[in-house]
């Protein structure tokens, strides 16, 4: 089906998301749509799926013909079915209940025939799902395969996929570029959203750069790397040099620690992590790394071993504890669980404060918040309630907020969802800490982030830890291959 | 800023009006004449000095009640059991009158006592519900709810078992301690000024406690987010445990008074419902300190009024009840409405 | 006590519940949508008077019924209404109209406190009320007691079966899937929370024109019934057939209370009468105490084998809510 986008706006208060944008992309095309984070992509293909409505005055073209889309439902009516980037499926349910819900149809549904349906089309991409298993079950990279053909057996004839290849494993990444590339060959249009050059330059036929709501320029194959870059940003970008540890004593020391949870076991991790140094930890979601570094802040238990903080034994203490060592945490819902939404800035910056006396000095209050506002460049007054903050500013005030002297800091997706300025701003500032002695762990999906910014990374899969790896030795393509399971030495190899 | 409470002010009004209109309504669908009901109200409650001496009476718990749910409230927990926490306040009182009573103490002494008790009896209450909740994840308002029945349980056993008066039990409650026990009262009037000063400075205190104090920022933190909270290293469990504690506390104090400033003993419905209207009493002021003492007031004054109704008028006295509601009602949905067009705009 | 006896007693716990039932099933309707109605202890009392007032002046069982389930679907309205179009907290807009509700039912009764009314009559089922034993338990009961047994199995049925109960469980657990999927969310929670209020609605006359018939105001022992049906929801864990189970170990318990008074004569009255509420905290206790967090550490800080056994034992009991209940839903 042939896609045009004609004259697209879209703004939110007095911000613009999307302006003027014009956009052809003919059948049996893998279009890529390229830009950083924030700028605009997700709400242009919100758009064309109907999740949003454009501001009046632009239209969509299918084939041919003006076409209104008020909502998914019409949307997919159409023949527009949208991957989210977060999987909107539900996962407490059975992979069946989620491919069968949305499909129109008698009251009670055939679930025999529909998991026939179910069998055939994953059989035809290769894809090994159970239909009786439940979706929180799945990795992120499963959950998209179900996504897939559950939107092609709705009729979907343009697929729109929104950063799909974050948090997936190497051998996913490559099952789903084949998938599309052969569903591409059969006259379906592909858009393909992505931030990530290399991604977009292996699979798209054409791709057209969006920068602060705009579309800025369009290209087709071969690419040329520093023009994509140039549009994409608009200026150079230079990620730096990377900066190694000089490592100091060590800091947190963990002693065949083991963990559980409901889902995965951990069992018997050592490690070593001395001051100034940068640990990065890989791997698909779920596959213990989020255990891990809450075990590291004492807010999870570990079930065997001992965790050392500064030679003092830390095991089974809660976090508090922990953080009266200098050991703070920055979970990855910045809104849910590291800032309180009602509250300002400058709240948060008395809270973080030992209390002085019964009364609050709001005077100090006032200029403490200033200085902090000012020496971490966040965009807000001190009186601006957090949750009206943009995600970058957001970040910015949490490191703010964490405190000093510090000697451990346990991040998890420190730069999801933000802006290439704003990740290099928290990286420095980050490092800045480093070189006052405190250490890092952090998780992130981004295996480039991981390598620029770690000096060892652990991969981690399905509970599996690996031995710390030289970050400056190894390369995305490896850890790519790790994450999904392949490559672990003596451990039994399995992709999942 | 100006233009924004006048149009507050304005949804307000509105709401008052339409509550009084909904009312009306079903005053005129049962027969009765809406101004009548209105103007019985009205000199039933502010017609006299005695009425309104009356009025204080019934202020006096419902402001302290509403002082210790602004506590709890600003936890981001909804103290349903403060009813029961009444109750508890209430029956330690009385435990604590019935105790040193012959105890030859002077009665000042045995008043402040009694007081005391009724206070941490009322805490004692307040943190089973803290505890259900904060140990057991027992949503506080199933957990207040099931200790709510049991408190008046409670009550009505003691009454009829080990605290029965002499003789024959019954619903008159227990034996009357004699007045010089009790605190002192306005010449003819039923009031004390003791209790009504208590009352105030309740009030006062919470409102400073959670303006302008380090504990009181804490509170609001653990409220909006117990996660964060934690994690900017607020001892987030205890904190929720404070709140508890100083409603259950102040709920105990409002039992306290009914106990030792009006009935002199325990009745089987001690708590007159102050409890649940002091819920409702922060609703409507939306949690906001300052207009805890007008607001108790109006509801107090529609509490006595409505006392007359059956006598004057066959109606049920239960009417204080629905005009209360359905005010509260229209000003949650009149504050729904004015931010639904005010994000619009 | 002969079998006789007890049976009759086992039968009389089944017709018992039913009004607990209706209850459960109509919360647990509105709570898969997303929509706590805190309202219902208040709308089951306003909806007992107000069916028995319709039945008492028209004569008509039926209108009577009708008319409580229209006072607890109006209600529910408000609930929906000030939750999902004007997004105010549903837990303070319930809980106004749970004390309103209630005051406006003693307020409106008084006319008919005490007054004779209709009362629907039981209806054995010919055939199988004569099969022993299970005759008696199950086919001897009135309309309404039968219509709870089949409202079970239909509810249960509707949310796992079809395809609109599948993606009602969508829209309370992630209403932008269901939305994408093609759910209109909104609407849907309307819909959802007022049939669940009728069937709340449906509690009241199944008292006040059954089990209990009549309408006696405070004294009627209603107050408090709707905030039992509440807790029994999430003990059953926003599943019907456990629900049910919940409403029917409610009764039981209260009957045994009952029968065993006269035997323990030394527990005064009034203790077994609350019993029912430190029960339903139990309840709540063992439902969700695996998720607090210090029973976490300290099933992390013991021996594998009792961990394991703990851990799985708490996961049975517990229920997890639908995610999104009491989340307004925005698109973006």
């Amino acid at each position: 089906m042939n896609v045009e986008l004609r004259n697209i706006h879209k703004h939110f208060g007095n911000v613009y998301a999307n302006k003027g944008i014009n956009l052809n992309v003919p059948s049996g095309t893998i279009q890529g749509i390229l830009g950083e984070n924030g700028a605009g992509k997700s709400t242009l293909m919100k758009i064309l799926s109907g999740f949003i409505q454009a501001d009046p005055g632009g239209e969509i073209i299918l084939d041919g013909t003006p076409t209104v889309i008020q909502s998914p439902a019409d949307a997919i009516h159409v023949g527009i079915g949208m991957l989210h980037q977060d999987p909107l499926d539900f996962p407490p349910m059975r992979v069946l209940d989620n491919f069968l819900l949305g499909q129109s149809g008698g009251l009670f549904p055939n679930r025999n025939a529909v998991a026939q349906d179910f069998k055939r089309l994953a059989g035809q991409f290769d894809f090994s799902l159970d239909p009786d298993n439940y979706v929180d079950a799945l990795t992120v990279g499963e959950r998209q395969q179900l996504e897939i053909i559950r939107l092609l057996w709705l009729g979907a004839r343009v697929l729109i996929l929104d950063e799909p290849t974050t948090g997936i494993s190497a051998s996913q990444k490559a099952k789903l570029f084949d998938t599309l590339k052969k569903l591409a060959g059969q006259g379906m249009t592909i858009i393909f959203v992505s931030h990530k050059l290399e991604d977009v330059e292996n699979l798209c036929h054409r791709v057209a750069v969006l920068r602060a709501g705009e579309l800025v320029g369009e290209t087709q194959t071969p690419y040329v790397t520093a023009n994509l870059v140039e549009m994409m940003f608009g200026k150079e970008i230079t990620l730096g040099e990377r900066q190694p540890a000089k490592a100091g004593e060590i800091v947190l020391a963990l002693k065949d620690v083991s963990l559980e949870d409901v889902r995965l076991r951990i069992k018997n991790v050592n490690l070593e992590v001395r001051s100034g140094e940068v640990i990065g930890l890989a791997g698909m979601e779920g596959s213990g790394q989020d255990l891990f570094i809450r075990s590291c802040a004492g807010l999870v238990r570990p079930v065997g071993g001992r965790i050392l903080l500064k030679g003092r034994d830390l095991t089974g203490k809660s976090y508090h504890p922990f953080k009266r060592e200098g050991v703070n945490f920055l979970p990855a819902a910045r809104l849910e669980e590291g800032l309180v939404p009602g509250l300002t800035l400058t709240d948060h910056f008395i809270l973080a404060e030992e209390p002085r006396g019964l009364f609050i000095d709001h005077a100090a209050g006032q200029k403490l918040a200033d200085e902090r506002i000012k020496s971490f460049n966040i965009r807000g007054a001190p009186l601006t309630p957090v949750e009206s903050l943009s995600g970058g500013n957001q970040q910015r005030a949490e490191l703010a907020l964490l405190q000093s002297p510090l000697s451990l800091v346990l991040l998890e997706h420190p730069t999801r969802g933000l802006d290439i300025e704003s990740v290099i701003y928290i990286w420095g500032k980050l490092k800045e800490r480093c070189g006052q002695g405190a250490s890092i762990i952090f998780i992130s999906s981004d295996l480039e982030e991981i390598l620029q910014y770690s000096d060892r990374v652990l991969v981690f899969f399905n509970g599996e830890v690996s031995d710390p790896m030289d970050a400056s030795k190894t390369s995305v393509e490896q850890l790519g291959q790790l994450i999904g399971g392949k490559g672990w030495a003596g451990k039994g190899e399995a992709d999942v | 800023m100006f233009k924004k409470q006048l149009i507050s002010l304005l949804y307000q009004i509105g709401a008052l009006l339409l509550a009084f209109g909904v009312v009306s309504l079903i005053l005129l669908s049962v027969g009765a004449s809406p101004w009548d009901a209105y103007r019985n109200m009205f000199t039933g409650s502010f017609g006299s000095m005695r009425k309104f001496a009356e009025v204080l009476v019934a202020f006096v718990p419902l402001l302290l009640v509403t002082a210790g749910l602004l506590a709890t409230f600003s936890s981001g927990l909804w103290n349903i059991g403060v009813e029961g926490q009444v109750v508890l306040g209430a029956i330690a009182t009385t435990w604590v009158y019935r105790f040193f009573l012959d105890s030859g103490l002077p009665p000042a002494l045995i008043i402040t006592l009694a007081i005391l008790g009724g206070m941490v009896g009322g805490a004692i209450w307040a943190a089973l519900a803290g505890v259900l909740k904060v140990f057991g994840g027992v949503n506080e308002i199933f957990g207040g709810l099931g200790l709510n029945f049991v408190a008046t349980a409670l009550t009505i056993y003691l009454i009829f078992g080990p605290w029965k008066r002499p003789g024959v039990a019954s619903m008159s409650g227990t034996v009357p301690f004699p007045d010089e026990f009790s605190l002192p009262q306005l010449a003819a009037l039923r009031i004390s000024p003791w209790a009504l000063g208590i009352s105030l400075v309740g009030i006062v205190v919470i409102y400073f406690l959670l303006q302008g104090t380090y504990f009181g920022l804490r509170l609001k933190a653990v409220g909006k987010n117990f996660r964060a909270a934690y994690l900017l290293g607020i001892p987030t469990w205890q904190y929720s445990m404070y709140s508890f504690l100083v409603c259950g506390a102040l709920a105990g104090a409002a039992g306290a008074m009914q106990v030792a400033a009006v009935y002199h003993r325990l009745i089987p419905s001690i708590s007159s419902g102050y409890g649940y209207l002091g819920l409702m009493v922060a609703m409507l002021i939306n949690y906001r300190a300052v207009w805890a003492v007008p607001v108790a007031l109006f509801f107090a004054g529609l509490n006595i009024g409505s006392i007359q109704l059956p006598i004057l008028m066959k109606l049920d006295s239960s009417l204080s009840g629905v005009l209360q509601g359905v005010l509260v009602l229209f000003v949650l949905l009149a504050a729904g409405v004015r931010q639904k067009f005010s994000k619009k705009a | 006590m002969t079998q006789e006896t007890i049976l009759i007693g086992l039968a009389g716990v089944l017709a018992s519940a039913a009004p607990v039932i209706f209850a459960v099933l109509g919360e647990t309707l509105s709570e898969r949508a997303g929509v706590i109605n805190l309202s219902m202890n208040g709308t089951i009392l306003l909806a007992a008077m107000g069916g028995f007032a319709v039945a008492y002046n028209t004569d008509n069982i039926l209108l009577g019924f009708l008319a409580g389930m229209l006072i607890g679907a109006i209600v529910a309205l408000i609930v929906a209404f000030a939750s999902i179009t004007l997004k105010q907290s549903q837990v303070a807009v319930g809980f106004v109209l749970a004390l309103t509700c209630r005051d406006l039912s003693y307020f409106l009764g008084n006319p008919y406190m005490g007054v004779p009314g209709p009362r629907l009559q039981a209806i054995p089922i010919p055939v199988l009320a004569d099969i022993p034993v299970l005759g008696v338990l199950f086919f001897r009961h009135d309309l309404i007691t039968y219509v709870s047994f089949i409202a079970i199995f239909l509810a249960w049925a509707w949310i796992f079966r079809t395809r609109p109960g599948l993606m009602l469980q969508g829209i309370g657990e992630k209403p932008a899937a269901a939305y994408i999927r093609g759910a209109n969310v909104n609407l849907m929670r309307y819909v959802y929370t007022v049939v669940g209020g009728a069937l709340i609605g449906l509690a009241g006359p199944a008292y006040s024109l059954a089990i209990r018939a009549g309408w006696m105001g405070t004294i009627s022992g209603l107050d408090g019934v709707g905030w039992i049906a509440l807790s029994i929801t999430i003990f059953g864990g926003w599943n019907p057939l456990r629900g049910a189970f919940g409403a029917y170990l409610f009764a039981f318990l209260q009957w045994l209370g009952l029968v065993l008074q006269p035997v323990l004569t030394q527990v005064p009255s009034q203790v077994l009468q609350v019993a029912p509420f430190p029960l339903m905290i139990l309840t709540l206790l063992l439902v969700n105490i695996g998720d607090a967090e210090w029973v976490e550490r300290a099933l992390a800080a013991m021996p594998e084998s009792a961990r394991k056994l703990l851990s799985k034992l708490l996961r049975a009991l517990r229920a997890s809510p639908p995610a999104a209940l009491g989340v307004p839903f925005e698109r973006d």
